[in-house]
């Protein structure tokens, strides 16, 4: 049998070109959400329609985002599908179960301050960041 | 699971990010069948039976033996 033609490979190729589309769709979700969230103030005094639009058109960028990042996923091999997404399930339930526990905090008065959804956010970020490495070692 | 993967690989002098090209897997992905840390799934070890042209029993084995 001839060698494998490694230039007929198409894995590297789909997958470049799935995660320059899912980083693009990344990049302008954050950009929308920059502008709705801080446009109204500064830029056109909470003008109820722009900020109505802002809005509709980050949900809908960030809709496109997560199509992008299931393409993105479908175009990864079985492994790293299998780290991916073991990954998720654990910022998932990490999320769900601290989450619950930390806003039950400020209800109990165990703390002063109230708590806030970008705290979960980065936690649960931090929790995928470390389990995709941790499911990269384990199959190294 | 237990497999002949390298072996196979090596007569054929191809290296790991070969045969990755041809079964359209990331080189990290045939490594970890290598060591037998991942098994694959029945459609790739297919895929490779073909390409070696070889049954699926040929390349992978149980590691527990069946009396």
């Amino acid at each position: 049998m001839s060698n494998p033609d490694y230039e007929k490979n198409n894995y590297q190729t789909k997958n470049i070109a799935n995660n320059i589309t899912l980083r693009n769709w990344t990049i302008a979700w954050v950009v929308t959400m920059a502008i709705a969230a801080f446009a109204p103030k500064f830029i056109w005094d909470f003008n109820t329609s722009l900020t109505i639009i802002a809005l509709v058109v980050n949900l809908a960028i960030g809709l496109r985002m997560l199509i992008a990042n299931r393409a993105y996923l479908r175009g990864l091999d079985e492994m790293q599908q299998k780290i991916l997404l073991e990954a998720m399930a654990l910022a998932l339930g990490v999320g769900l179960v601290v989450g619950l526990s930390y806003e039950l905090l400020e209800d109990i008065k165990l703390i002063t301050f109230q708590p806030e959804i970008a705290h979960l956010v980065i936690l649960m970020g931090i929790t995928y960041l470390l389990a995709v490495i941790s499911g990269h070692r384990k199959y190294q | 699971m237990k497999n002949r993967l390298k072996v196979l690989r090596a007569e054929r002098d191809w290296t790991q990010a070969q045969l990755a090209s041809a079964l359209e897997v990331s080189r990290q992905t045939i490594n970890a069948i290598e060591k037998g840390k991942f098994d694959p799934s029945l459609p790739l070890a297919f895929k490779a039976a073909r390409l070696f042209n070889l049954s699926i029993e040929d390349i992978f084995h149980d590691e527990v033996e069946t009396v």
